[in-house]
Formats: structure tokens, sequence, C-alpha cells
């Protein structure tokens, strides 16, 4: 592990390296988390993506934003190839350089679950983002296994009847040495993160909550707020776990109810009848709770 | 052309029987194709493997069909796989049996040879994997591959005892056939 | 150095001394001889190699663009179901021009499931950008391999080299394996025409509206067709550095006076052959194209060398179901329309599912057109155990 003097771990870098004028949605949370992680990284820097927003908003010919090495090919492979990019570099003696690979919802938890696995399971030094809008956003709101409980999606229109797969336990369960969670409205301790993650050699696991104004159904300029109440409410967890070890747990002292985050989005508008939630709520509450215990938040 | 098929059961070495051939031929000078009827092989199995010999290079893909030898590493597969097919009226079938070759009752105008492999095979190698005494008939028999050259392939594909053994076996083979053309 | 050897082993050999970087492959009856041999070889540091063990032939494929994308030179095999499984990556692959070289050992697709030969899998892809190379036997499989490299980082498109599964690929004879210099000297080190390297920034597989696909698309094409030149540049460069005919786009047997002549492809050419020198024999003036560049497919060459021919057969290993042959069909379209009127091309099937397929009923095959067109018949149908209605 290359030792980072908190200066350098706590500095919020801004390197334009993920250039303004690509074609996202207002307010997009993916964009801004991509910026984020990309000039954390540094130029010394290859992307892989996966089919998705990011690709579609950020790539088309012949303006693309990236203005380090990319490579995008299908939508369930882009670990396999980030593998693949990682052995070339080593095969050729050349780098070291920071492979990045990155996918969304489907990219990394449904289609692209049997490549990431594979990636993790041989343990190659790749830093896997997931950008999480909890549904499949570029295809028209589909849902995912990234899905909420209650989440109204195109797919799930009377509300979705599942919890979110919990990819970053799968991801420590698959014994790589570093894990973590993260929202987009803290830089520094994203930025900290992908920093963190990027000193450590081997697979690294990078979940990233990233509102989607028009999935979600807000506003755009309500993108950081939403991050907010997600971990106000004990619904996204932040977290590390290093070599197996959870650590710095985002602690919540005030908690809120999570009525005041579902209230804020179009897709929970349905658990409100007359403004009186339905037992679905208190379903997500219950989550809630669930996770504020599992990690004492 | 000369085309060698032989019957085995998975597990038999009847491949590898097919490719030591082969590697002899190809040591004494000569071309050689080999190369097994394919299928999911299970130990146990009825298999078969083929062999061509000649003097120019063999470009023909299909299966021996009217092969002018025979190899039967398994004498109960006589009842259960029409094994003789397409023997040619005057080639030669030899077969891994404990019985001379009157009493197997074989109805064909070829030549029927036996020689006990399995239990030569135990003595020798400790295993009941007939192929080298097989071939080493097969060669005394015929005069088709040199003995020389089976030994250096079976030496070359199974370094150590195994290979020792394995040649062991194929001499003892050697003998009991010369000794039986001696007396005859 | 000439080895008795089975097919799948010299082919491991060869792409051995071919130095590449990255390997990737998922373990497929019958091409996992080759796989096995290749990790082996790595493993004993024979050959210096990242070798990686994926799970499952798509995460293969992925891994092999990915490291041809950072400039290693990277190689793959698979056949039948793995190749229809990284379908998508074949065409990624070939439109983001990656010169990888792939080793598909020709089986047949389920279903119902076979796992012997024949040559439907490699058809499924003939148009996705990949030049596609078929040998004859197991000295041109290991061959064309060395070209294929060759050929790909040339012009930047990715080679496929077909060889018949199990017939070839676990067929022992004899084969001469160069040693490393000879290869060094034939292939040069792999030097990529781009890269993912930050030290110059660029990217691949864009997202490309209508006003750009259809021109990448074009110059895919063109460059398809014009890769005919490379591969008979290659196929000569490889004959003066060897000393022996491989590759190419056509070979020709026994054409001279030939009333007719049999089109074919892969393995079976070597039975045809010995018919053919049997049949000349009897008198009866039989020849053969056989075809070693599939894609792109040798158009002039082939109607330059049977402009003159009345009596054409089309035997393979494949078929477009409600169609009719494949090659067949490729065949019938080097002619023009136009000219030679009372010319027949006749189309027949064998072989599919690893049907054994004998010198009998290729004589049989020839007797039928010296008479007469064939539109579309099969070698060897067992009509017996097919129930009427379905005849």
């Amino acid at each position: 592990m290359i030792e980072l003097s908190q200066e350098d771990l706590n500095r919020v870098e801004k390197k334009n390296l993920f250039a303004s004028g690509h074609r996202a949605c207002g307010g997009c949370g993916q964009a801004l988390a991509a910026r984020l992680v990309v000039d954390a990284a540094g130029e010394n820097t290859i992307a892989l993506m996966a089919t998705g927003c990011l690709e579609i908003f950020s790539t088309p010919y012949p303006d693309p934003s990236w203005r380090i090495p990319f490579l995008h090919s299908l939508f369930e492979n882009c670990a396999a190839v980030a593998s693949g990019v990682e052995a070339a570099y080593k095969a050729l003696k050349k780098g070291p350089v920071n492979i990045i690979a990155q996918g969304g919802d489907g990219g990394t938890a449904d289609i692209g679950f049997q490549c990431i696995s594979g990636m993790f399971e041989r343990g190659h030094d790749v830093l896997y983002v997931c950008y999480d809008n909890e549904a499949y956003m570029n295809t028209g709101v589909q849902r995912s296994s990234f899905t909420p409980l209650g989440a109204k999606t195109t797919t799930t229109p009377t509300g979705n009847r599942t919890r979110k797969k919990d990819l970053p336990q799968i991801a420590v369960d698959h014994r790589i040495p570093y894990v973590a969670t993260a929202t987009v409205d803290d830089y520094r301790d994203l930025q900290r993160k992908v920093k963190t993650a990027l000193s450590i050699e081997g697979p690294k696991y990078l979940h990233i909550l990233a509102p989607c104004p028009l999935g979600w159904g807000h506003p755009g300029d309500m993108t950081v707020m939403l991050c907010r109440l997600a971990k106000d409410t004990g619904l996204f967890p932040v977290f590390e776990v290093l070599h197996g070890k959870l650590m710095n747990v985002l602690k919540v002292p005030i908690k809120k109810p999570v009525e005041d985050y579902l209230k804020l989005q179009n897709r929970f508008r349905h658990l409100f009848k007359k403004g009186v939630p339905t037992a679905t709520v208190a379903e997500i509450q219950e989550i809630a709770d669930q996770n504020i215990e599992r990690f004492n938040i | 052309m000369i085309e060698i098929r032989i019957h085995g059961r998975g597990g038999q070495g009847n491949v590898a029987a097919a490719e030591l051939l082969a590697i002899a031929a190809f040591k004494d000078g000569k071309f050689a194709q080999a190369f097994p009827s394919f299928g999911a092989e299970r130990v146990g199995a009825p298999v078969m493997a083929f062999v061509r010999i000649d003097d120019k290079k063999i470009r023909l893909r299909e299966e021996v069909r009217f092969p002018d030898y025979l190899i039967v590493q398994d004498q109960y597969l006589l009842d259960t796989v029409p094994v003789l097919d397409g023997l040619k009226p005057n080639g030669m079938v030899l077969i891994n049996a404990d019985k001379r070759p009157e009493e197997l009752g074989l109805k064909t105008t070829a030549t029927v040879e036996t020689i006990p492999g399995t239990e030569i095979a135990i003595e020798i190698i400790g295993r009941p994997i007939p192929n080298a005494i097989m071939i080493g008939a097969f060669c005394s028999l015929t005069g088709l591959v040199s003995l020389e050259a089976v030994q250096q392939a079976i030496m070359e594909k199974f370094p150590g005892s195994v290979g020792k053994n394995n040649v062991a076996a194929l001499e003892r083979a050697h003998e009991i056939i010369q000794k039986r053309k001696e007396h005859a | 150095m000439l080895k008795q050897i089975e097919g799948s082993h010299a082919v491991a050999e060869v792409v051995a001394l071919c130095r590449p970087h990255v390997i990737s492959a998922y373990p497929i009856t019958p091409q996992t001889h080759i796989v096995e041999d290749l990790a082996g070889l790595v493993g004993e540091r024979h050959l210096e190699a990242e070798f990686v063990n994926v799970e499952s032939e798509f995460a293969a494929a992925s891994v092999v663009l990915g490291a041809s994308a950072a400039g290693a030179r990277a190689y793959t095999a698979t056949t039948s179901q793995g190749l229809l499984l990284m379908n998508e990556v074949i065409y990624c692959i070939a439109g983001m021009r990656l010169p990888i070289v792939m080793t598909c050992a020709n089986r047949a697709i389920s279903a119902p499931l076979n796992i012997w030969n024949d040559q439907q899998d490699s058809m499924t892809v003939r148009d996705a950008g990949w030049i596609q190379l078929f040998a004859e036997d197991n000295q041109e499989a290991a061959d064309l391999h060395m070209q294929a490299f060759k050929i790909a980082e040339q012009i930047s498109v990715p080679v496929m080299v077909c060889m018949d599964g199990f017939i070839l690929t676990h067929a022992f004879e004899p084969v001469d394996i160069p040693d490393q210099k000879e290869v060094d000297d034939f292939l040069p080190p792999f030097q990529p025409k781009a890269m993912l390297d930050p030290r110059w920034p660029r990217g691949m597989g864009l997202y490309a509206d209508p006003r750009f696909y259809m021109e990448t698309r074009y110059i895919l094409h063109r460059t398809l067709e014009k890769s005919t030149e490379a591969i008979k540049q290659v196929s000569a460069d490889f004959a003066k550095a060897f000393g022996r005919e491989s590759g190419g786009l056509i070979k020709t047997y026994k054409l001279e006076g030939a009333d007719v002549v049999i089109v074919s492809l892969g393995s079976v050419v070597g039975t045809i052959k010995d018919l053919i020198d049997q049949m000349r024999e009897e008198g009866k003036k039989v020849g053969l194209l056989q075809i070693t560049s599939y894609r792109p497919f040798p158009r002039k060459e082939l109607y330059d060398a049977l402009r003159d021919k009345m009596k054409i057969v089309v035997l393979e290993k494949c078929i477009s179901l409600g169609r009719g042959g494949i090659l067949a069909t490729d065949v019938r379209w080097s002619f023009p329309r136009a000219e030679k009127k009372d010319r027949a091309i006749s189309s027949f099937i064998g072989g599919l599912g690893g049907k054994n397929i004998t010198q009998d009923e290729l004589r049989l095959m020839v007797e039928r057109v010296e008479k007469e067109p064939v539109e579309l018949d099969f070698i060897g149908l067992n009509k017996e155990i097919i129930a009427e209605r379905d005849l």
C-alpha cells in the first residue's frame, strides 16, 4: 500500500480531466461523480466504462469528454476488459498506471455480474467504480437489482418489491483488499477514497450513490441534498472495508425519518396516499433501521 | 496405405496405442496419421482409434471403415460391438484374450490372433492396461513398425518407470509371438 | 523440427513461439488441449505471458479485447457455443480494429447438443469483420497462426484461424514446428497503431451517431476487401521463410482439363484429393478448388480459376437454415449472371455434427453432378430415421 500523506488524501482535486460540455442531464449525479473520480485519479489513468449513461453522454464521436485514455466495449464486460488491460500492462512490463473500470447498475450487478466477480476473484489490480443510480437509466428507467424497495420504475410501475442487492458486501466476500461507499455531495470524502483505493494493489470496489433527477423524479438542483438525506436516514451507509475490516463508518448523530427522503422524489410518490404513508414506507424505515444497527451509524 | 482400427474400452489406453504406433512409424521414416473416434468418452465405454501408415503424405480424413488390421483390446467387446465390420478378407485381427483364436468362434476369413494382454499387463506393469502388449504383439506379427521405434516412442511418451515397465511388457509380447512362430 | 504431434499441441507450440503477451481462453471441447498446453507453457515459464483464466468465453474475448487495446499481442481460442457466447465481443473487436488472433476449432452448434466437427460456428460470424482462414491439415493450421499475427498486425484486422474440431485438433500427424529464431525473423514484435496509454490519450469504442456509423462500416468493408493483398503477401513471405506453401486465398488441385470441379474448405479437401487421384486414374477428370481465405471471400481468384468450368459442385459442412448452402451462395455469387448460362453450380451439405464423409459418398456426388445440376442435397443423409412428413 502506498502511503499517502493526510494532505494528499484530503486535497480536493480539480483538474478537469472529465471536461465540461458533455451531454448529461442537468444535476446528473453520475457526471459529477465521474469528474471527481477522474480528477482524484489524475492523468496517469486509463478509464474503462460499460455501456450506460456515462458512455452515452461522455463519448459521442467526435467530442468525447475524457482527457485521459478510455475504452468502451459492451454493457456487460467492463470488468473483463479492464482485466485484459491490466494483464497487458503486466505482460509488457509497462506502468504503473491507474486502471479504473466504471459501470452503472446493470453493468456492475446484473448483466455485468459475471465479469466483476471474475475480476475480483482473479485479483486484478483494477479499481471498479459503480455509479449507482438505482435503475437502468440510460434505456428509460427500468428496474435493476439496485432499485430500492418501493421505487417506481417502468418495469415496476407499482413499486419495486425487492431489496437492493448488496454489492459492497459481495465485494467484501470476494476478499478484495478495499471496498468503500461514497456519495457525490462530499467531494473530499469521495476523492480521498479514490486515492486510497488506487494506493492499494489488487481489486478495489467503490460504490457511489449517484442520484438521477430524471429517473428519481426531482429537480436537478436537489442532487446534493438527496445524497445527504440518503445518508441521514440510514438508507445509504457510508463506510470503508480495508482488508476485510470495517472502518470509518459515517456516523449520523441526528437521524432523519425515511419519509423526509422519499417525499422529495416522484418515484416514491405512490407510497403516500394524500400525504399518508402506506405500509411500504414502514418496510423502508425498517431497512434504514437495520442499516443503522448493522453499521452503528 | 495400411489402415488399422483399434477397439477397446475407455481407460485401456486406446488413443495412446494409436499414437505410439504413429510415432513408431514416423521414427521408421514413414508417414502416419492417428486419431480417436471422438465422443464423450467415459471409462469403460467402447471406443475406437484409427491409424494409417503410408510411404507418402496421408490426406484422407475419413474414419477407417475397411481396416487391414484390427486390434481389439478387450475380448468382451466381441459380443457387444461389431468390431469385425469392414475388416479386409485377408486382413488380421489381434485380440486381447486368454483363449486361443479357435475358441473365440469368430466368423471371418481374416487371420485371428490372440494374446493374454491383460494378464501380462497386470504381471509386468501392475495395471490392467494392455496396450503395450497389444502393440508389441502387433509389431511382431506384422513387421509394420520396428520394435525399436516403439520402444523409443514409449520412453518418450511415458518417461521413468512407467515407460520402462511398458517397454518390458512390449518385449514380453514380442517374445511370445516369436516363440509361437518358431513352434508353428 | 518435424514432430509426430497432436494438432492442438502443434497449434499451442506455434502460438507460444509467436510470443503473445496475453492469452485468455475458456475451456470447451475440442479446443481444450490448445488451452491446456498454453497454460502449461506459461506455467513452466517456456512462454513469458499473462494467462488469464476467465469465467466464460465472453470474458475471454473481453479480456483479449482489453489487452490488445492496451498494446499487447493477444490470443484466444474457442469453438461452437463459446464462439456464440462471445458474439458481441467478436463484433466489438472487429469494430475497434484490434489485431487479435483466435483459433476456432470448428464444431457443430446446439440444439441438439453435438460436440463433433462442422463449420457452422465460424460461419455465424462471417459478417463481423474478421479475416477467416481455413486450415487443410495440421501443418497448415500451425502455419496459419504465424501468418495470422502478421496479417492482423499489419492491417489492424482480427484473424480467425479455423481448424476442424477433432478431425484436425485431435489428429496425430507430422507437423514441422519451427524454432524460435525462425519465428522471430518472420514475425516482428507487435507495434500497435493505437493503444490505451496515458502518454498519448485516446478513446476507443466511442458512441457514433448516424452521421458517422455507416462510414466506419464502409471503411471496415473496404479494408476487408483489400486485405486479400496482405493475405497473399504474407503467404508468399512465409513460403520464402519456411520453404513451404501455406495460407493464401485459394489453392487448386488438378484443375487442368477438369470436367467437374469440387469447391470446398477445411480438412475434407484431403479426402477429396485422394478421390480425385483415384478418379483421374479411371479416366474421369475431376479437380478441386480449395478456399483458404473464406473472409475476405476471394471472388476474383475463384472466378479466374473456374471461368471455363461448367460443372462445379460446392461441398460444405454448414447450412443457412431455410436457405441452403452458405459457401454455395458465395460461389454462385462469384460468377456474373450474364455469361455462361449453361454453367451449373451444385450445392451439397455434408458432415454436419461430425457425420463421417466417405470417398464413396463423394464419388456419388461427383457422378450425380456429371449428369445434372443439383440445387441442394445432403451427403450421407439417413432418411430412414426421418419421418415421412419431415422429408
